[in-house]
């Protein structure tokens, strides 16, 4: 959807669906905590938008949005969060993990950086195999110094890979400010291996889906990789553990002065009234459902924990004799 | 009847598998020109979109066969040196082993990683030098280490085709190994099924990889004198564990030769799992590299470290005049002994 109360529609249910998913973390229901996209919206938006329900997606610990925007059923997707075994990943996965390949969803991953060659690869094989499938994969700038995600730049410019690189660029790796932590530019990196790089607003869902629809068009029609760096500032913590555990790492005034950029407040007001007011009910009712959906579903069975280690069902041996 | 090299059959494999499967393609650095030996041909065969040279970026090549496992493809990754399995351990063992469990089994990721020359080749010293196949085991990777170019050549088909990722070592102590083998008896061997390669009655010896060759040339010597079975489990993780109990049956007394270093290696497992759940008769003895061994260069130091015959036939020796002592009154009131207590 790229007209604007669809990219409404998407950035609004991103942030309640996380606001919903941090009550249920505060009262227990989610273990292990979940690393909230709130202020990001925009990205997963204005990126997925651009995107052909046939393409495909990777994405990071902090996925919810990407996920949803890609299209999962946010019902199975809090029963995933939750670990009940309605889940996306039958809750083998958790907020981590959360993947769809039904919907070209290859997975959020856990490790910084580590899906950029996996869906590089992907969208290689794709091709290969004569399938009209663009790839986008998100990282944050937390990733722009890992070397898994420099060689992949180079792979996917010399091959002319169709991936776009998406750096969500939120100011903070965990903790260390950006500015602490990259020497040079994020946009230089991709440049100096010959991938057009541009930086846009990621708190502006219209403004990422130009960018969007422009490097998707590239890859599309075989001129390779581009990189978009996504500027958006990180509403809430990096991890719920924070909630607690409060590190000072940014002010408060900082932090209010960072949620002025508010993706949903910015393409709210694109929109007439009536039309927002009956997208929120609407998403309101999506997530009371979604939410009694996975409270009331029940969790998988223990004596199955091992059940898809292997695809031929080789079972491991138990951990007693 | 023809003479098969044990490089001759993982070319032979690839070039079968690859003629067979439009998906199988190779990934590596210099597989083009085939400097391994390994890929000899398949260039020319199957042209540059399936026979990839790769930039020297182990870790990005590595996810990248992952994504396109996901995306299709059947990627069979050379790596030149086993070292390197170090360097893109995440992309094995935290990226494409575990995708099939965390995604609730939606996706497979059919990858093979393909070690030509693993262990020691003889004097390229402490980073070439390693043979990390305990490491994938433990983690869960499906491990493969093929003695003989028969098994070569039908373990490689078989990780090929196999939906999860195996990882296939081809020691250098056995790369060189050459058989006599009628082409038309060529054929998958299944993982987790292990190879007696001698019956004997008195002692079994498991032998791992191109240590198989050793155990043979012991038993050879002791022939007459004790009778050793050689158990090759050719695949390590799944294990062929009745297999070895079968044998256990039989001999009672266990020595196992393993050229991982000694803690944490596999020889420790089967020693563990033999001693819980098998028939043993006598104390059991492995034989591995040393502890957190690293190889140095110079050859006598090198060879120092890994297991060699003496050793692995003074440890039958002993083991076959070793046996258990049977529990007495004193050690089963002293606590020694708990076995009437179990007994069923």
């Amino acid at each position: 959807m790229t007209d604007a109360a669809g990219l409404y529609r998407t950035v609004r249910l991103i942030r309640r669906f996380e606001e919903r998913a941090i009550e249920l973390v505060r009262d227990g229901t989610i273990v292990g905590g979940i690393h909230p996209y709130l202020g990001q919206e925009a990205i997963a938006a204005g990126t997925c938008a651009a995107l052909r329900p046939g393409d495909v997606i990777t994405s990071t610990h902090r996925g919810h949005g990407h996920v949803l925007a890609k299209g999962a059923d946010p019902a199975r997707m809090l029963a995933e969060l939750t670990g009940r075994a309605t889940g996306l990943n039958g809750g083998r996965g958790g907020s981590m993990h959360a993947a769809d390949f039904s919907l070209g969803i290859l997975g959020a991953n856990a490790i910084v950086g580590a899906a950029v060659p996996i869906a590089t690869g992907a969208a290689w094989a794709a091709r290969r195999a004569g399938k009209d499938v663009v790839a986008v994969t998100y990282f944050g700038d937390g990733a722009v110094s890992q070397g898994v995600v420099l060689e992949t730049m180079n792979l996917a410019s010399l091959w002319k890979v169709p991936v776009v690189l998406v750096c969500e660029n939120n100011g903070f790796a965990t903790t260390t400010r950006v500015e602490q932590a990259v020497a040079g530019t994020i946009t230089g990196r991709a440049e100096a291996f010959g991938i057009p790089a541009s930086t846009v607003d990621g708190s502006d869902p219209e403004a990422v889906l130009a960018a969007s629809l422009e490097a998707v068009e590239r890859a599309r029609s075989g001129g390779g990789p581009s990189l978009i760096e996504c500027v958006a500032y990180r509403f809430d913590a990096h991890h719920t553990w924070e909630h607690t555990a409060r590190p000072r790492y940014r002010t408060d005034d900082e932090v209010a002065e960072g949620m002025r950029r508010d993706p949903v407040a910015l393409q709210g007001s694109r929109i007439p009234d009536a039309e927002r007011d009956r997208i929120d009910a609407e998403i309101e009712a999506l997530l009371d459902e979604a939410v009694r959906f996975a409270v009331d579903s029940p969790p998988p069975d223990p004596a199955g924990a091992l059940d898809h280690l292997y695809a031929d069902g080789l079972r491991a041996r138990a951990g007693v004799s | 009847m023809p003479n098969l090299s044990y490089l001759k059959a993982l070319n032979r494999a690839l070039t079968t598998e690859m003629a067979a499967d439009p998906s199988v393609c190779v990934f590596g650095e210099d597989v083009g020109v085939a400097v391994s030996n390994v890929t000899t041909g398949l260039l020319k065969k199957f042209g540059p979109e399936r026979v990839v040279d790769m930039p020297i970026s182990e870790q990005a090549f590595t996810s990248f066969a992952t994504g396109a496992a996901m995306a299709g493809q059947r990627p069979v990754i050379e790596f030149q040196i086993p070292a390197l399995l170090f360097l893109a351990f995440e992309q094995i063992a935290n990226q494409a082993h575990k995708f099939s469990l965390m995604t609730g089994g939606q996706v497979n990721v059919p990858v093979t990683y393909l070690l030509p020359s693993s262990g020691s080749r003889g004097g390229w010293a402490g980073q070439h030098s390693d043979h990390p196949y305990s490491l994938f085991a433990h983690v869960g990777v499906k491990t493969v280490v093929p003695a003989t170019p028969a098994d070569a050549y039908g373990l490689l088909l078989t990780a090929i085709r196999d939906d999860d990722p195996v990882i296939v070592f081809a020691p250098a102590g056995a790369i060189g190994v050459r058989e006599d083998v009628d082409f038309a008896t060529l054929a998958p061997v299944p993982l987790g099924v292990g190879r007696i390669h001698r019956p004997g009655d008195d002692v079994t010896v498991v032998a791992v990889g191109h240590l198989v060759h050793d155990a043979l040339a012991v038993a050879e010597e002791l022939a007459g004198t004790i009778s050793v079975e050689v158990f090759d489990p050719r695949t390590l993780h799944p294990f062929d564990w009745s297999g070895l109990a079968a044998s256990l049956e039989r001999t009672g007394r266990l020595v196992v030769v393993d050229d991982s270093n000694r803690s944490c290696g596999i020889g420790g497992e089967i020693l563990a799992t033999a001693a819980e759940q098998m028939r043993l008769i006598a104390p059991p003895k492995r034989i591995t590299r040393p502890d957190g061994a690293v190889l140095p260069f110079a050859r006598e130091l090198d060879l120092a470290l890994q297991p060699t015959r003496a050793q692995i036939r003074t440890a039958v020796e002993q083991v076959f005049k070793l046996s258990f002592p049977p529990a007495t009154e004193s050690s089963t009131a002293a606590g020694l002994s708990t076995a009437t207590d179990t007994e069923e």
